[in-house]
């Protein structure tokens, strides 16, 4: 790898897990010896957290029940609506009330080969451990999941599984967890333990003596640009799927607050790993805006296919059973439709790229539940996933109930994110990090109904003990924004707000977003080469350059002001483009949902290279002058032996 | 698809409003409505005008967060969310009169967007469990009986958007407040808090400034999610039960 685009720094590696003891042991271990913080203690200390998602709700109402001062920041103008909400499907838990097998130790495999073999095995295990207890914590909450007549509660199976093991509460799975930790967050607000900041990013974080201090951020309703203190910072502002404009994510969900963390010495792992989604409604058209998921556990009684030949434009249902290919059934015999995401998702791609697409631009492919009608009839399909059918009538007009669903792959999850311990603690000291902004459970793909376990274990279970460790060496000497840190931290993001508004060019902010994002799905998606990769790096630079010159961002920086805050969040997606495109063209391997053409077994499945990229790439930022710095975090498998995935 | 937009204008809380009228062209059938907003809002910023202001994120019908009067109508002409309202909904050559919510306890910030944390403070009066993270019993330690985990469902699907305050002509809150008393009130966790949650959240939006409830419908009727007006019932039924036996709000 040529040395212009990065360097080779030192080898990281996490200290925190107790390697001393066997791996189901290492959580109640690492527990004991974490030290405590005594409850008058608490009450001293205060502890920011960003972002309100299933991760930053639950921490913030878990730290504001422990005693802690907490001050809680969103954006939006409720905890309520952060992304969390829109997940659909489900809740894994190894419970194993089916009695099909499951157990603690499965689900961690699971997890471990749905990862294709590039998370860490303490993170995992402790995930699969603590599991069971959300279910129970949100349970006691009110979630109302669905139940079997009994009055006990029901499960489903969901890709990458061949056990029953995901709770769910029909297809609002993710609003219903949410409701729970926005309604522990709303009584912890209103017992005066949790500050709220509503309608309010952060901008920059402040880091002084080598730790996280505090944050700048800006109300977006005034516009003001404050700074904020407290003994540790907590990022839980979710993923980057919108670096690709396109994706499942809403529309303000951004990097900014863990791309400026990551400027101040926060290093950012496997930036590359992204998850596409395969069961997502098509592109529309030019002017569309997001893409929308269909729940993945459709896939449990909806058939994919397409038809056999090519150009095949025949309304489905005159198609005949025969010339049909239900190509996963056909691939992966005993997964079948259940595969895990990456695998559907490019068997889609496969299809489409040989011209059996379906739909007005080729890019589709059916969801079929005509089989399911027929078996379970119609009223059972309709309490299982009527919300869904719903959703997607109203976005294409379409009746799936008569016709099959069309489906194509889209953005949806980023495995990636900044570095974290054990104890979820980035590379700067005092700034953990939770749920999907951080890197560490789900390796190279994550398997479905798995965010929603990661984000409620951070939030309620690891990160509320693991804090305590750090907070027992506080409370750290008092800081203002007289600080020369703070001062120079608000002073930078004046400056950039500034910066925005004065270019007054000739583009909006949108218009650069369309721009990139079409050119990382083309070039850094879900298929990547050597080559397309040097084109993305090479087109990079110079739309980072066009939008500093060029961009238009009307009205002014005191006001509620949308495409201001658009603009700042641009400018950070394309210095993350640009690092994903390294990290990416670096890993000249596939696995999971990071597929480099040149690497596939004679099948065209994901061909890993264990001996050379068995590692987490955690990548230092260097200023801008400078290439990335590599750190290597060695990955060793002890309990689940390194082989090649298969669900055939 | 062209178009004749009337939409309201207010820079901030402070000054007054207007409706301003717009024209669009080459709209597509398949655009959602906010997709529109997008192209009028392009051609402001490149025209060097201030863009609407409008609230919105996950554009799927569930965070709750967008929501505008459409003619008139609370997210329009469907029963959905602004977002997954359609422009096959309308004609070619209508015009479209577009304005926030309307109620003195969701002011308005910008343009379209109105500051809804009045909902966010009924919650915090008593919509909730008292569960502190740990303290959990075992899930099946109790059975729910399914049609109460269902019925709670359907309650506990309210998204939280302001459509019912917007559509009632009181600008009451009582379809928010009584989806959530509904939902717990249901599950047999939430029987400790049943009457104080109850007591508390309605004083609580007393307080904010909406208005009383007069069972007139269109909230249920304007719902994107279909809450029922029987969480209505269900509320003034706690309500009594607790008044009755001597529960009082927190002051």
């Amino acid at each position: 790898m040529p040395l212009d685009l990065f360097n080779v720094g030192d080898p990281i590696a996490d200290t925190k897990a107790p390697m001393d003891v066997p791996i189901a042991e290492r959580w109640s271990s690492r527990r004991f010896r974490a030290r405590l913080v005594n409850p008058a203690n608490r009450r001293k200390m205060t502890v920011i957290v960003v972002g309100t998602g299933l991760a930053g709700g639950s921490a913030a109402a878990t730290l504001g029940e422990a005693g802690y001062k907490v001050k809680s920041f969103w954006y939006q103008d409720s905890p309520r609506r952060a992304h969390s909400v829109a997940a659909q499907g489900g809740i894994n838990a190894a419970k194993n009330y089916r009695n099909d097998g499951d157990s603690v130790h499965r689900l961690f495999y699971d997890t471990v080969k749905g990862g294709d073999f590039r998370s860490r095995e303490n993170n995992v295990h402790r995930l699969a451990e603590v599991s069971t207890n959300i279910i129970d914590q949100c349970v006691a909450q009110g979630v109302p999941f669905a139940r079997e007549y009994g009055g006990l509660l029901d499960n489903r199976s969901f890709g990458g599984a061949q056990v029953s093991r995901t709770f769910y509460a029909r297809g609002q799975t993710g609003q219903q967890l949410l409701y729970g930790a926005y309604q522990a967050l709303e009584r912890q607000i209103a017992a005066g333990n949790v500050e709220q900041h509503a309608r309010t990013e952060m901008l920059d974080l402040i880091v002084v003596d080598g730790r996280a201090r505090g944050i700048v951020a800006r109300d977006l309703v005034t516009g003001e640009i404050s700074t904020h203190f407290a003994d540790a910072v907590v990022l839980a502002t979710g993923g980057y799927g919108n670096v690709f404009y396109l994706s499942t994510n809403a529309k303000g969900s951004n990097t900014t607050a863990i791309w400026r963390a990551h400027k101040r010495g926060a290093y950012f792992a496997n930036p590359c790993y992204t998850q596409i989604h395969p069961t997502c409604i098509p592109v529309s058209g030019d002017y569309q805006s997001k893409l929308t998921l269909m729940s993945e556990s459709l896939r449990n009684d909806g058939r994919v296919w397409v038809p056999k030949e090519r150009g095949d434009t025949r309304d489905p249902r005159e198609i005949p059973e025969d010339e049909r290919d239900y190509y996963l059934e056909r691939i992966y015999p005993s997964f079948g439709n259940l595969v895990p995401r990456d695998i559907a998702s490019r068997q889609a791609k496969n299809v489409c790229d040989e011209g059996r697409g379906v739909g007005p631009n080729g890019l589709g492919v059916y969801l079929d539940f005509a089989d399911a009608i027929q078996r379970l009839g119609l009223s059972a399909v309709e309490a299982k996933y009527g919300n869904l059918f719903d959703m997607y009538n109203r976005i294409t007009g379409e009746n799936a109930y008569e016709t099959p669903m069309r489906i194509y792959p889209a953005v949806h999850y980023t495995m990636g994110g900044l570095w974290v311990d054990y104890d979820l603690q980035s590379t700067i000291p005092g700034m953990f990090v939770i749920g999907e902004a951080n890197f560490s459970d789900h390796g190279a793909n994550r398997l479905g109904a798995s965010a929603l376990m990661q984000g409620l274990a951070d939030g309620y279970f690891v990160l509320p003990n693991t804090i305590n460790d750090y907070l027992a060496d506080g409370p750290f000497e008092k800081v203002d924004e007289s600080h020369p840190a703070a001062a120079e931290a608000l002073q930078g993001v004046q400056d950039q707000v500034q910066k925005l508004l004065s270019i007054n060019g000739t583009r909006t902010p949108a218009s650069f977003h369309r721009e990139l994002g079409k050119l990382m799905w083309d070039l850094c998606g879900m298929e990547r080469s050597e080559e397309s990769l040097r084109k993305a790096l090479d087109r990079i630079p110079e739309i980072r350059q066009e939008f500093w010159s060029n961009v238009k961002v009307s009205g002014d920086w005191s006001s509620f002001n949308p495409t201001l805050e658009h603009a700042g969040r641009v400018a950070d997606f394309i210095e993350l483009a640009e690092l994903m495109c390294i990290d990416a063209l670096h890993r000249a391997e596939s696995c999971g949902g990071h597929f480099r053409a040149e690497s596939q077994t004679p099948e065209g499945e994901a061909l890993r290279d264990d001996e050379n990229f068995a590692y987490v790439a955690a990548w230092e930022w260097t200023p801008e002058s400078a290439p990335p710095v590599l750190h290597r975090e060695a990955l060793e498998y002890e309990y689940v032996h390194l082989a090649q995935r298969s669900y055939k | 698809m062209t178009l004749t937009l009337r939409v309201w204008r207010q820079k901030d809380p402070s000054v007054k409003g207007g409706i301003v009228t717009y024209e669009l062209a080459d709209i597509s059938p398949d655009m959602s409505f906010l997709e529109m907003l997008d192209v009028l809002n392009e051609q402001l910023i490149l025209g060097g005008d201030d863009p609407v202001a409008f609230d919105h994120d996950c554009r799927e019908g569930i965070c709750g967060m967008c929501g505008v009067m459409i003619n008139g109508q609370a997210h329009g002409p469907e029963q959905t969310t602004t977002c997954q309202l359609h422009m096959r909904s309308f004609k070619d050559g209508d015009t479209i009169t577009i304005e926030p919510w309307r109620a003195s306890a969701f002011p308005v910030i910008k343009d379209l967007a109105v500051d809804r944390r009045a909902f966010d403070r009924i919650i915090q009066a008593g919509g909730y469990i008292s569960a502190p993270t740990g303290t959990a019993p075992e899930a099946h330690s109790v059975p729910v009986p399914k049609k109460d985990a269902d019925a709670a469902f359907d309650a506990a699907t309210c998204i939280g958007c302001g459509a019912c305050v917007a559509a009632c002509p009181n600008a009451s809150s009582m379809l928010f407040t009584a989806a959530k008393v509904t939902h717990l009130g249901l599950m047999p966790q939430g029987q400790p808090e049943r009457d104080d949650r109850v007591v508390n959240m309605v004083a609580q939006q007393d307080r904010e400034g909406f208005g009383g409830c007069t069972n007139i419908g269109e909230c249920s009727a304007s719902c994107p999610k279909g809450i029922s007006m029987e969480t209505i019932s269900r509320l003034n039924h706690d309500l009594l039960g607790a008044l009755r036996a001597g529960v009082r709000p927190k002051s």
